[in-house]
Parts: C-alpha cells; sequence; structure tokens
C-alpha cells in the first residue's frame, strides 16, 4: 500500500562526517531540527507540569466552600500564571516542538529552512517563561487579572506588570519566528513532486497555523505595547480619563485570541488526520476537503472575535453579525468530524495508544464543539458567559482536544524519534485513566455553570460544593495520570522497549516511515521521490 | 415587622428554589425572556444530543464493527462528493433553524424603551451601588456580614452553617413585581459584569461608559447572582441579591429609604 | 503587523465606533454646522447619569433627572460639580451615551466636557452642556441616557491635549 519510495543510498548509508557536537554545544548552539524538536517537547512538557500544578492548587482550594490553603489575591495569580503558562509554555511550543521534528521528514526535506533563527526561537522561551516565572516572587505578586489581562484591572498589577508585557513579547516573538521558518520550510523545501495538495495533513494544517500566528502575534504585542504605554507614558488607549476605552481593549485582544484558539487546535487537528487513517488502514477521507475546512476555519477565527464579548454592551447588529458567523464555523468543523468519522468507516482498525488518544479527541473534542455552539446563541449566551459552563467549555476543547492531539502524536512518532516501542500496555492505561479523569475533572464544571457559578472565584457558595469536589478530585487524578506519561516516554527513551521497525506502523503513508528508526541525525540529503501521484490525495 | 416576616419567608422560598433547581441545568427564572431563554438553551442543547447520538452512533458502531480483531478488511475509499454536499447542507440547516428564535429572542432583550423604574447599578471594588433614577434612593450593597467573618482562611466558621453564604447582601436592590426595570450599568474602577441567573441578565459595567439592559419579574422572590468579569481581589464577594416585592410593599418601602440616612442624592456614600 | 496593531487600530477602532455608536462615544469637539429640522412632534425622554470615578474627590450629579426633549431643538444642561478637597484639582468629565445606536445623533455645541475643568479647593461649579438631537434619530428609540463620569485629571500631564489627541 505504500506508494513512496525514497532514495535508497541517502537511508542506509551512515553520515560519518556529521554526527552530533558532544555536550552542551550540541543544544546551546542547537540547528538541527530534531534536537530543537526535543527540546522544545521537554520544555513544553516541563512548563505543562508547570502549569499543571497551579491548576492543582486551583483545585485544591476549590475542593470545599471556605478559604482553606491560599487568599484570594493568590487565588487570582494562579488562574492567571495557570493559562498564561499553558497556553503559551505548554501547548504552543508542544506543537512546534513536532513541526519542528515532523515538518521536514514528512516534506522530505533536509532540515528547516532557517536553522540559526529556529535556534533563537527556541532560546527564547526559558528567558521569557523565566521573566514571566519571577514574578510570583515580586512586590505585588505575579500578574492576577486574568490571562485576558483586560485593563484597567490588569493596571493595578504590582511590580509585575512590566515584566508580564515584556516576556508576552518575548513569546511572541518566539512564535513569530517559529511560524515563519514553518512557512518557509513548507513553501521552499518539499520533495520534488509535492505539489501543495499533495501534502500531509499535518503538514497543511501547520502551514495555515503558521499564518495565523503571523496574522495575530503582532496583535497581541500591539495590546500589550499599549498597555505598557497607558502605565508608564501618560498615553490612555484604554482609559476612558484620557478619552480611551477599555473595551477597545477587549476587542483587539480577542482579535488576536480567537485565531489563537485556532492556532492551538489545527495542529491537533493535523495530528488526529495522519494517525486514524494509519490504524484504520485506509486512506483519509475527504483530502482535500479536510484543506478547506481547515482554511475556512482560520478565515472565520478572524471575524468571529466579538463572541468572547456578547456581554460588554454591543449593538444589536453587532451582536447578530457574531452570532451568525460564530455558528457558521460549525460547518467546517463538522466537516472534518464527519471526514474523519468516514475514514474509520469500513477501516479495518486496531487500537494502539495513538489512536486511542485520536478516538479520545474525536468524542471529546467533538462535545467541546457542541457546547461552543451552545455558546454562539447570544441570549443563551449571556446566560453563559464567564461561568464555569465557559470553562467547561474551553477545558474540553483544549485538554482532550489539543493536549489529546499532542498524546497521541507523541506516542504515534517516538518510536521513529528513539528508535524503540514504548511499552502499549503502559500506554493505553495512562489513556484510560487520562480519558476518565479529564471528564471527571471537566465534565461537572458544565453544571455548575449552568447553575449560576462564576468562573475565577476563590470561594463559592455551599450549593456548589458537590460538583466541586468531583472537578477536583477528577483534576488531581489527571496530573498524577500524567507523571505515568512521563515514565513511558522515559522508558522509551532509554531505549527499555522492543527495536522499532523503519514502518513502526502496519504499513502507514508518509514520507517520515520511510527513514530508518531512529531517524538518524541528519536525513533527506538529497530529496526523495515520489513515485505515485496519488500518494496523499 | 411585616418587610422582616416578608423578607424571611422569602429568604427561605429563594433558598429551597435555589437547592431544587440550580443542580444540572440553567433556572428557568422568573421573567418571560428568561424563560425563553431557557427554551432556547434547551433546544439547542437537544439539537446537539440529537446530532451526538447519529455522529456517535456511527463512530461507536464503526468501532465495533470494523475492527481488524474481527477480521474487517479495510476497502479503500477516501471521497464521495455527494457525502461531502450532505454532510455541509444538513449542518447549515440546523444552524438556520436554532437562529430564527436566537436573534428574534435578542431582539427582546435588547428593547428597554418604556421602562416602569430605571436603577443606575455602579460597580465598586467590591460592591455594588444602585440609585433609584429620579426617587433620591441611592445605597451600596455588600456582602452580608455572616459570610464577612465565614470567609477569611481561619475563620473556624463552617461555610455551610452560614445561610446563603457568599450570596447573601446587607442591602438588597428592591424592585416591585412585573414593573421593566432598566438597569444602567457604569462602573467606578475596573470592568464589572451584573449577572442574576434566574433573571436572565448579565451586563458589563465599564468606567466611563454607560450600558443598559432590563427585565422584568413575574413573580415575588428573591434572586441572588454574582459579579461575572473578574475584577480584582474580592471579585468572588460581591454578590448580588435582587428582591422582587409586591407593588404596594415596594412602595412603602421605597418611601421608607427617602428618610433613611444611607442615601444620599449624590451617591457619594462610602 | 506590529506597527500596525499598534498606530492603525485605535483610529481604526474610533472610526469604527463612530460609524456604529459602539460604546456610546458621543463627539468630542464642537459640532459648529447643526441646522436642523425641528421635529415637534416627537418627544423624547433624556436622562442624566452622572459618576464619579475611583473615589475622585468631588460631588457631582446633574441639575435636573432628565428632561422631555424634541428631536433637532438645541438644549442647554446643567451640572454641578463641587470640589471636596482642599486642594487644587482637575476633573475630566467623560460622556457615554445609551442606547450606544443613539451615540451619533447626539450633538454637542458645546460641553464641559471638551476640555479639563479647574477647580480650586472646596470650589463648586455650574457646568453646561448644549446640544441637540438630530432629527434623523431611528424612530424605535425613545429614551436616551447620557452619562458623564468624572476623572481626576489632575496627575495627567496634558489632560487636555490627551482628550483631543486620542480622538481626534
Amino acid at each position: 500500500m505504500s506508494t513512496i519510495v525514497a532514495d535508497d543510498h541517502d537511508l542506509h548509508v551512515d553520515h560519518s562526517h556529521d554526527g552530533p557536537v558532544k555536550g552542551w554545544r550540541r543544544w546551546v548552539y542547537a540547528t538541527n531540527h530534531k534536537d530543537i524538536g526535543t527540546m522544545y517537547l521537554i520544555f513544553s512538557l516541563a512548563m505543562f507540569f508547570s502549569g499543571g500544578l497551579m491548576a492543582l492548587i486551583i483545585r485544591t482550594e476549590l475542593f470545599t466552600p471556605g478559604l482553606q490553603f491560599i487568599d484570594p489575591a493568590f487565588f487570582n495569580q494562579m488562574t492567571t500564571m495557570h493559562a498564561l503558562i499553558m497556553v503559551f509554555g505548554a501547548v504552543m511550543p508542544a506543537f512546534v516542538g513536532l513541526a519542528n521534528w515532523m515538518i521536514p521528514l514528512m516534506i522530505g526535506a533536509p532540515d528547516m529552512a532557517l536553522p540559526r533563527m529556529n535556534n533563537w526561537s527556541f532560546w527564547i522561551l526559558p528567558v521569557a517563561f523565566s521573566i514571566l516565572g519571577s514574578t510570583l516572587l515580586m512586590p505585588g505578586g505575579a500578574p492576577a487579572s486574568g490571562w485576558t489581562m483586560y485593563p484597567p484591572l490588569v493596571l493595578q498589577t504590582g511590580d509585575a506588570f512590566p515584566f508580564l508585557i515584556f516576556s508576552i513579547h518575548l513569546m511572541g516573538l518566539s512564535s513569530i519566528m517559529g511560524a515563519i521558518n514553518v512557512i518557509v520550510t513548507i513553501i521552499n523545501m518539499r520533495a520534488p513532486d509535492m505539489t501543495l495538495l499533495k501534502m500531509p495533513m499535518f503538514v497543511w494544517t501547520w502551514l495555515i497555523t503558521a499564518y495565523l500566528l503571523l496574522a495575530v502575534m503582532p496583535v497581541l504585542a500591539g495590546a500589550v505595547t499599549m498597555l505598557l504605554t497607558d502605565q508608564f507614558f501618560g498615553t490612555s488607549f484604554f482609559l476612558a480619563a484620557g478619552g480611551g476605552d477599555p473595551v477597545m481593549f477587549q476587542h483587539i485582544f480577542w482579535f488576536f485570541g480567537h485565531p489563537e484558539v485556532y492556532i492551538m487546535i489545527l495542529p491537533a487537528f493535523g495530528v488526529v488526520s495522519e494517525i486514524i487513517p494509519t490504524f484504520a488502514r485506509k486512506p483519509l477521507f475527504g483530502h482535500d476537503s479536510m484543506v478547506y475546512a481547515a482554511s475556512s476555519i482560520a478565515f472565520l477565527s478572524f471575524i468571529v472575535w466579538a463572541h468572547h464579548m456578547f456581554t460588554v454592551g454591543m449593538p444589536l447588529t453587532g451582536q447578530m453579525f457574531f452570532m451568525f458567523a460564530t455558528m457558521l464555523i460549525a460547518v467546517p468543523t463538522g466537516v472534518k468530524v464527519f471526514n474523519w468519522t468516514a475514514t474509520m468507516w469500513k477501516g479495518s482498525m486496531t487500537f494502539e495508544t495513538p489512536m486511542l488518544f485520536s478516538l479520545g479527541f474525536l468524542f471529546l473534542f467533538t462535545i467541546g464543539g457542541f457546547s461552543g455552539l451552545m455558546l454562539a446563541i447570544v441570549p443563551a449566551d449571556i446566560q453563559y458567559h464567564d461561568s464555569y459552563f465557559v470553562v467547561a467549555h474551553f477545558h474540553y476543547v483544549l485538554v482532550p482536544g489539543s493536549i489529546f492531539g499532542l498524546m497521541a502524536a507523541v506516542y504515534y512518532w517516538l518510536p521513529k524519534w528513539t528508535g524503540h516501542y514504548y511499552n502499549e500496555r503502559q500506554g493505553q492505561i495512562h489513556f484510560w485513566l487520562s480519558t476518565i479523569f479529564v471528564n471527571m475533572t471537566f465534565f461537572p464544571m458544565h453544571f455548575l455553570g449552568l447553575a449560576g457559578m462564576p468562573r475565577r472565584i476563590p470561594d463559592y457558595s455551599t450549593q456548589f460544593s458537590d460538583f466541586n469536589s468531583v472537578a477536583s478530585i477528577g483534576a488531581i487524578g489527571f496530573g498524577l495520570s500524567q507523571l505515568l506519561f512521563v515514565y513511558i516516554v522515559y522508558q522509551c527513551a532509554q531505549k527499555k522497549g522492543p527495536k522499532a521497525t523503519t514502518a513502526v506502523w502496519d504499513n502507514p503513508q508518509g514520507l517520515e516511515w520511510t527513514v530508518p528508526s531512529p531517524a538518524p541525525y541528519h536525513t533527506f540529503d538529497t530529496p526523495p521521490r515520489i513515485t505515485s501521484s496519488t500518494a496523499f490525495s | 415587622m411585616i418587610r422582616k416576616i416578608y423578607m424571611g419567608v422569602f429568604a427561605l422560598l429563594g433558598a429551597a428554589n435555589a437547592n431544587a433547581d440550580w443542580t444540572l441545568n440553567m433556572p428557568k427564572g422568573v421573567t418571560e425572556l428568561s424563560a425563553e431563554t431557557y427554551e432556547i438553551h434547551m433546544v439547542v442543547f437537544w439539537w446537539c444530543v440529537g446530532i451526538a447520538v447519529v455522529v456517535f452512533g456511527a463512530m461507536i458502531y464503526s468501532i465495533f464493527a470494523h475492527r481488524k480483531s474481527k477480521g474487517a478488511v479495510a476497502s479503500n475509499f477516501s471521497h464521495s462528493i455527494t457525502a461531502e454536499i450532505i454532510w455541509t447542507v444538513i449542518p447549515v440547516v440546523i444552524l438556520l433553524i436554532m437562529a430564527v428564535p436566537s436573534a428574534e429572542l435578542l431582539i427582546k432583550l435588547e428593547d428597554t424603551r418604556d421602562p416602569d423604574l430605571t436603577v443606575v447599578v455602579t460597580g465598586y471594588q467590591w460592591k455594588w451601588h444602585y440609585r433609584y433614577q429620579g426617587e433620591d434612593v441611592a445605597f451600596y450593597s455588600s456582602l452580608a456580614r455572616a459570610s464577612v467573618a465565614a470567609r477569611r482562611r481561619g475563620s473556624g466558621i463552617d461555610p455551610e452553617t452560614v445561610e446563603n453564604y457568599l450570596l447573601e447582601v446587607d442591602k438588597p436592590l428592591v424592585v416591585p413585581k412585573g414593573a421593566k426595570v432598566r438597569i444602567l450599568l457604569t462602573s467606578n474602577d475596573v470592568v464589572h459584569s451584573w449577572w442574576v441567573p434566574e433573571l436572565a441578565i448579565k451586563k458589563d459595567a465599564v468606567p466611563g461608559f454607560i450600558n443598559e439592559t432590563w427585565f422584568s419579574a413575574d413573580v415575588v422572590g428573591v434572586y441572588r447572582g454574582q459579579c461575572a468579569e473578574l475584577s480584582g481581589m474580592d471579585h468572588g464577594y460581591m454578590p448580588i441579591v435582587v428582591e422582587v416585592l409586591e407593588e404596594d410593599v415596594y412602595n412603602e418601602w421605597l418611601d421608607r429609604q427617602k428618610g433613611s440616612p444611607n442615601v444620599a442624592a449624590d451617591g457619594d456614600v462610602r | 503587523m506590529f506597527l500596525f496593531g499598534v498606530f492603525a487600530l485605535p483610529p481604526l477602532y474610533d472610526v469604527f465606533c463612530e460609524v456604529t455608536g459602539l460604546g456610546g462615544k458621543t463627539n468630542s469637539v464642537a459640532m459648529t454646522n447643526v441646522d436642523d429640522v425641528i421635529d415637534e412632534s416627537r418627544e423624547l425622554k433624556l436622562e442624566f447619569v452622572t459618576t464619579v470615578n475611583q473615589y475622585a474627590p468631588w460631588e457631582f450629579r446633574a441639575a435636573e433627572d432628565g428632561m422631555k426633549i424634541h428631536p433637532g431643538q438645541l438644549y442647554e444642561a446643567t451640572f454641578l460639580a463641587r470640589n471636596t478637597s482642599n486642594s487644587h484639582k482637575i476633573a475630566q468629565a467623560v460622556p457615554s451615551v445609551s442606547p450606544s445606536s443613539a451615540a451619533k445623533y447626539l450633538k454637542k455645541l458645546e460641553c464641559f466636557c471638551f476640555t479639563a475643568q479647574e477647580f480650586t479647593a472646596g470650589e463648586e461649579k455650574e457646568m453646561a452642556v448644549r446640544f441637540l438631537i438630530d432629527s434623523d434619530l431611528p424612530e424605535y428609540i425613545d429614551t436616551i441616557t447620557l452619562s458623564y463620569t468624572l476623572f481626576d485629571a489632575t496627575n495627567f500631564a496634558a489632560p487636555v491635549t490627551v482628550s483631543q489627541d486620542s480622538r481626534r
């Protein structure tokens, strides 16, 4: 079934001239896409655990009514830092790491197009997050205005304020450089005969994501810079006293924020679109319509931002427009879900860990999609807005959406990276624990929100106790289950499992499965040939 | 005295109500529009359930029937224009079905004309201020003492023993039953949001700007809500309590307020 | 894109708001050519709301809670403010209109909100706004709320220029 052959001599001859440099220089001066990809993935895993620890502090405090462990001010710092770290430190860098590792392998390129910029874009991140993390120790504490940073509240931040802004500038810089690299690599370095529409879905979704990043990260940078000048240089972009408008910040922020949501989910769509065909042993259904659907989602994401702010006081026509535009997103998203279902239909499925995570993604992301549709309906959204229903919604699309996509990707490509299989049984246990606990954590939040519990509160009325306790237990369970993930990956990296074959799975499609396992330090020094024109479409 | 009895009864009713309805689903509420909001919420919810049954049903069937361990052999189809057109058009139709009633309700929600009573609500860090437009009645509404005592870390008071913990204020907003109450919102400092689920209204209070919304409660009672936009440290401690009274009882209440020392014309009482 | 964000978005947003009346913003410099037809057949209710921001040291209220007006006719309303502190203070009043769709029909010929207002210690001032409601005001609007929030601008370097600059 494999329709791709690569140049034999390129793959099986050892490259004597270019092993990795030994010691710390290999990492600090890294220009190899695989090394940088690995660093991105390890960094994001570390951030995932830091942000997760904060989530557990939040959930522990919310276990019962009354304040037991922390004060409201620190609680707000935790919600803010949890979100910033998870969004900018865990999910986004993890996908950039996957892009670094896999895009050159999937399009038959020897490396990323701009390796030194690649080095920069990674090494900025630890600096940015050290700055952000250090705010916890500053007078006035870490930022506590929510990751949305709405003025005037954010201007009440203590000494941390300029550090918050600067760290966001750095994160934005890193994302933009990463995005440029991805675009240049995909546009210029594809193997001959790999036309755009023959690219694998993961590459496609990343190409779209990279354009989204280029379009909106500067907008975020602009918005936070305006906050900075409002605070220190006497401007009043967002201060009513000087003729500004605090609501303008919300508009600009969400003009960034909504595409950002798709930045975090589109690559996961790509991952799932790679994995389901492999384990259904059947080509992806409607490859081209998947591309068009992802592009329409990306386009629509620019014209729906104000659905995050239906209660802010908009003219009726504005509310109508944003309601209809938002509902429209359900159409291309539906197409994707139906296409994945059709891919499984009449396949010959097996259920290894990557497939399990992909199926978990499919079911649970769709639940998040349903609550998203409900949130689009303005009259109902007026009730849902800023309640735990919203918290449930975006955690359903981010945790069993983006994070499950990432987990699936790691299990799927780990044998290619390390040359060894992970422990399949442990992987499946990790999946089931994660799935059970993620639902236990976030499903009750729908009920809490509908019953009237606002988000971002450190303490709540006694009628909300039961579901909060359930959610807290689920969160702790989910957190502990992820330690198993670290153990599995570590064991695999220590080459404890059986040796992986070149194809790894049962006849998967794609150029990455034509290089040996583990993938050599340098691959595709000469471009591979694609023999069948129907490879991916 | 009568007022106290009323208050007690309403508080009990409110609490019972809260425990009965506020568990799983959105409250139906006590205004015409809250009931309509609830309807739309349920209609969309059931559409989602319906779609979920079909889509998840197909997935689950496929997972069980088309597995390799059962000897399933993969077919090789990867396109079907017909299928793709069908599953693009059907969602569009369903969305249109949802959109029409939503838009109609939205228009009603925005119709603040001809109010019987206008109240200016100002958000403060961290309490609310109410001023009855044209009535020379104005007061602050803050978290009730019992909750203030219990909320501190290490207070030693079990929140379960505090009635309406965190959802009780010292002085509620009082409005007459059946009256169209227009709420004008602004803020003293940061953005707040005024939310009472059973009245189905939530609107932001933005410093320097004015927003409006309205409700008309059909049932006498006490309705509780909270600030819904993060407004700093004690954001979780600025509840909203709206007490709906029969019109004559309300008028008595209003007359009493006009002599009260807590009242200032310009609302500048700390 | 970044420069676009910083320099182009605020003015674009202002244009956007001006066209749609989003956020209930009104004109911030005096209107001049306002010959309008007076529509005697239509009577609107105009309400005033006053707020003092951040406990600034002023008592601030409208002389009247509201007034009945005809579209197209010129009116004047008075607001009273008293500096309750014993130091020299500068106040900036910020107007806002609800419903926001009415904002662009409220035309101010003169307003105490156009410039910052200086108050000596304990000074009480009457401040005026002269305005008319454009007779093109959509039929469905029957009540307009005009809100003024008084900000303490004493520490703003140049309150007048700031307020004019960013709002054109």
